[in-house]
């Protein structure tokens, strides 16, 4: 190899593994894009029976129920519009989960139409609201707690 | 006072930060000299009064001054002293000064301590880590004064995120600092050898412990933060691809590549502009994972505050720091003449591997990070979890993984792939048998099948570079690496156990119910209210035994805080030397057919769970070894520099009255 030679080999290469890494990250990224789905999109294109995505939206005011087994709990979610998806989920609800709040649902859609939840987020306190449901509801924010204390004689 | 005596320590370092700049910048001149010398006492005196600075902002949390604004937001006096003194650095200001803190404690240790290096290479390097310095102080004095007081103060602090009122939070946030920073000082040096063109060895002689030390907080801070979170948070996961993990996960793998290549550097000569750049590379890292943590980009709980100055502010210097470090970078990197040169099938052509394997996982992760904020700006909103993180990241890791077991058994500079071939055999005999045992055990996904192949391959191979070499004499960086690599081996061994043969049991339990998971046998003894010193709870008590073992009492709680009003989870582990046990009580769920409360509990077995912190603890371990190794080496090395000048003067001497010349 001449004296230039090597070096250029090296970053020729190295450049080929990065932008291979950023093609594969952009193909896997477009597939991904469906990712997270508003009731109003799911009811509109469904994602594959299977396919694992997330639901997010508003739990509907009366929807929660725990069945029997005492740990099963269906609910319904509502998005801006009138569509609802039917959630079930089997496990410990989290702390901040109430109706008339907001919750990211990761999992499938089953094939009878009803969304089959394996993880549920909700809001991790007063002040952190999961990212896709910024805006959905009139979440305070820090700046006006902050200011509620710093009034407070 | 105190609050005064902080603030006008912060302006002093700030004002020092600029000589230190300024003097630095006056020591590239061939007559600055007399300028240049007023660097090193302004980086050593600034460091003093940065950790003055800091000091007062511990005890204004210590005594719980509830006339700085930062302490009434943040603190409250009820809480248990450690929490208080840990909820310094629970906040955005807080951490920020801790931040600035470190590194200005960093800056005055290099700037007493290394000697080494050409007069002109440190005041460069001391100039631009006064650059970078200075850029941190103008934010916190500017935008977010630690210090603020307020006109009247507040009768009570409002108190701190239950999720942070844990001790995890006394170690996690100030090692992953720590190793944010280091990287700062690698990246000082780096620029400082590039602007004098001085890439040499023994610059990355003195470039190495930096990067190591960083690396090791780093690794540390990781480990800490996902244990944490793994425990805290009771979802029983313990990497949760989040963006802000991913933020601290970019600079470690940017730093593992440096790493690497500063070795090669030190000890062969090459690789001169590649690790310049991975310098550039490391460090811009941890600034966008300052600027996605600290700007509120990101909402978690790691983002304390939601304020678009200071993402603006941040993303300015993130853009100057990085822009400025790269235009340098083009400017000179022509200049540096080429390395020594090595085959594709030497040791240096295993770790150039590997490089580019950890950039381009780098790569994966930050593309994943960042979409999500890219879309948005189109209105559009998307989550990436673990479904594209995990295939993705595994397409590069699992070659990288292959590498790194057979690296270290090749030569410098070339070697021939034959001379190894009895280690390359058994190591893909363990791959195969290993993948053949899982898939015939049960039906598991592909991922975990080839992490636990992989992860027993490395763990053998690991050893494999101490065969035939006297282990008396072996240096004790070797045995660093020896002990790094085993660590990898081990950490990836628990992920892939993990995520292959986790089992799981939900059930809505009566006092005196029990169920049955993996062997073990769950029963609910009873269900109490308890309290603390800022929370109330309801505790479970529960008792597991796995076959016939006398069973262990262990008591979830499901905690409300009531300042601020907020409800969390403790779980409670039960570890074992092959996994733990972790237990969950959630809501009271109706009543039993006897008209006893059921209560929901989550029982999981993780098997070998706890091998993913070991890995990482083993991992910080090596690098410890090789910072002590390295370090003993310098001073030997020194010692007899100095006996050998000093034999040499007296051969001088003596040889003056016609001795006969030694041997020597």
């Amino acid at each position: 190899m001449k004296a230039k030679h090597q070096r250029m080999t090296l970053v020729v290469l190295a450049l080929i593994a990065i932008i291979g890494a950023g093609l594969i990250a952009t193909w896997a990224l477009r597939n991904q894009a469906n990712y997270f789905y508003l009731p109003e999109q799911m009811a509109a294109e469904p994602p594959a029976v299977g396919q694992a995505v997330r639901l997010g939206g508003m739990v509907q005011q009366g929807s929660i129920e725990t069945q029997a087994d005492g740990v099963t709990v269906n609910f319904v979610v509502t998005g801006n519009e009138n569509s609802t998806v039917p959630v079930t989920y089997s496990g410990i609800l989290p702390d901040l989960f109430v109706e008339g709040s907001g919750v990211v649902a990761e999992g499938h859609l089953q094939a009878d139409g009803t969304f089959l939840a394996t993880n549920l987020l909700a809001k991790h306190d007063e002040n952190y609201v999961p990212r896709e449901l910024e805006g959905m509801e009139g979440h305070k924010d820090n700046s006006d707690y902050i200011e509620t204390v710093a009034g407070n004689p | 006072m105190i609050a005064e005596i902080g603030l006008a320590a912060l302006w002093l370092s700030a004002a020092l930060a600029v000589l230190q700049m300024v003097s630095g910048a006056f020591g590239l001149r061939a007559d600055g000299a007399q300028m240049a010398a007023y660097a090193r006492p302004a980086a050593v005196v600034q460091a003093f009064l940065a950790v003055l600075a800091f000091c007062m902002l511990l005890w204004a949390f210590a005594i719980t001054d509830l006339s700085i604004k930062l302490v009434a937001t943040n603190s409250h006096s009820m809480k248990p002293l450690i929490f208080k003194l840990a909820g310094t650095w629970g906040n955005h200001e807080g951490s920020m000064l801790l931040w600035v803190t470190v590194l200005a404690f960093s800056g005055g240790l290099i700037a007493l301590l290394e000697r080494r290096l050409p007069e002109k290479t440190m005041s460069a390097t001391l100039g631009v880590q006064g650059f970078v310095a200075l850029g941190f102080y103008a934010f916190l004095l500017l935008s977010s004064n630690p210090f603020e007081r307020l006109p009247v103060p507040a009768v009570e602090g409002s108190g701190l995120n239950p999720l942070l009122q844990d001790i995890g939070l006394a170690f996690h946030p100030p090692t992953l600092y720590i190793g944010y920073v280091g990287i700062s000082v690698a990246f000082s040096l780096a620029m400082g050898a590039l602007i004098t063109r001085q890439v040499t060895p023994d610059f990355a002689k003195v470039m190495r412990p930096w990067v190591l030390g960083a690396w090791v907080f780093l690794t540390l801070g990781i480990t800490a933060g996902s244990y944490w979170a793994y425990y805290e948070l009771g979802w029983g996961g313990w990497w949760f691809w989040d963006p802000v993990e991913n933020a601290s996960l970019m600079p470690w793998l940017a730093a593992t590549a440096l790493l690497h290549s500063v070795s090669v550097l030190a000890a062969r000569d090459a690789l001169r502009t590649w690790t310049i750049m991975l310098g550039v590379l490391a460090f811009s890292m941890s600034m966008l994972g300052t600027f996605l943590v600290r700007s509120g980009v990101l909402t978690s709980v790691h983002a304390f505050a939601v304020d678009p100055e200071r993402g603006t502010f941040i993303l300015g210097l993130l853009g100057l720091y990085i822009g400025g470090s790269l235009l340098i970078f083009a400017l000179r990197a022509g200049s540096i003449a080429e390395g020594k040169r090595f085959t594709a099938t030497s040791r240096e052509g295993a770790l150039v591997f590997n490089n580019v394997m950890l950039s381009a996982i780098l790569a994966i992760v930050l593309l994943g990070t960042l979409y999500p904020l890219l879309t948005e700006a189109f209105d559009v909103r998307v989550s990436v979890g673990p479904p594209y993180f995990n295939p993705a990241g595994a397409i590069f890791a699992i070659p990288m993984l292959i590498v790194m077991a057979i690296g270290p058994l090749l030569r410098w500079k070339s070697d021939k792939p034959a001379r190894i071939q009895l280690e390359l055999s058994i190591l893909a005999a363990i791959v195969i048998a290993v993948v053949a045992l899982v898939a015939f055990l049960g039906d598991y996904s592909i991922l975990p099948i080839l992490g636990l192949a992989l992860a027993v391959a490395l763990g053998v191979a690991a050893f494999l570079p101490l065969r035939g070499r006297n282990l008396m004499r072996l240096p004790l960086a070797t045995w660093g690496m020896v002990v790094a690599h085993f660590g990898i081996a081990v950490a990836l061994f628990g992920m892939a156990s993990e995520s292959a043969f986790t089992s799981e049991k939900l059930a809505a339990m009566a006092p005196g119910d029990s169920t049955e998971v993996a062997g073990w046998n769950v029963e609910l003894l009873g269900v109490e209210p308890v309290a603390g010193p800022n929370w109330t709870a309801m505790e479970g008590r529960i008792a597991v035994a796995r076959g016939d073992e006398a069973p262990t009492i262990i008591g979830p709680q499901a905690r409300n805080f009531w300042s601020p009003p907020q409800p969390t989870s403790e779980s409670t582990l039960v570890t074992r030397l092959d996994g733990q046990l972790y237990v969950v009580i959630g809501d009271q769920a109706g009543f039993d057919e006897n008209g006893a409360a059921r209560w929901q509990v989550r029982v999981w077995w993780k098997p070998f769970v706890t091998f993913i912190w070991y890995g990482g603890l083993l991992v910080s371990l090596g690098g410890v070894m090789a910072i002590i190794g390295r370090l003993l080496a310098d001073l030997r090395r020194r010692r007899a520099k100095t006996k050998g000048d000093e034999r040499r003067e007296d051969v001088a001497a003596l040889s003056d009255e016609a001795m006969p010349e030694p041997a020597e």
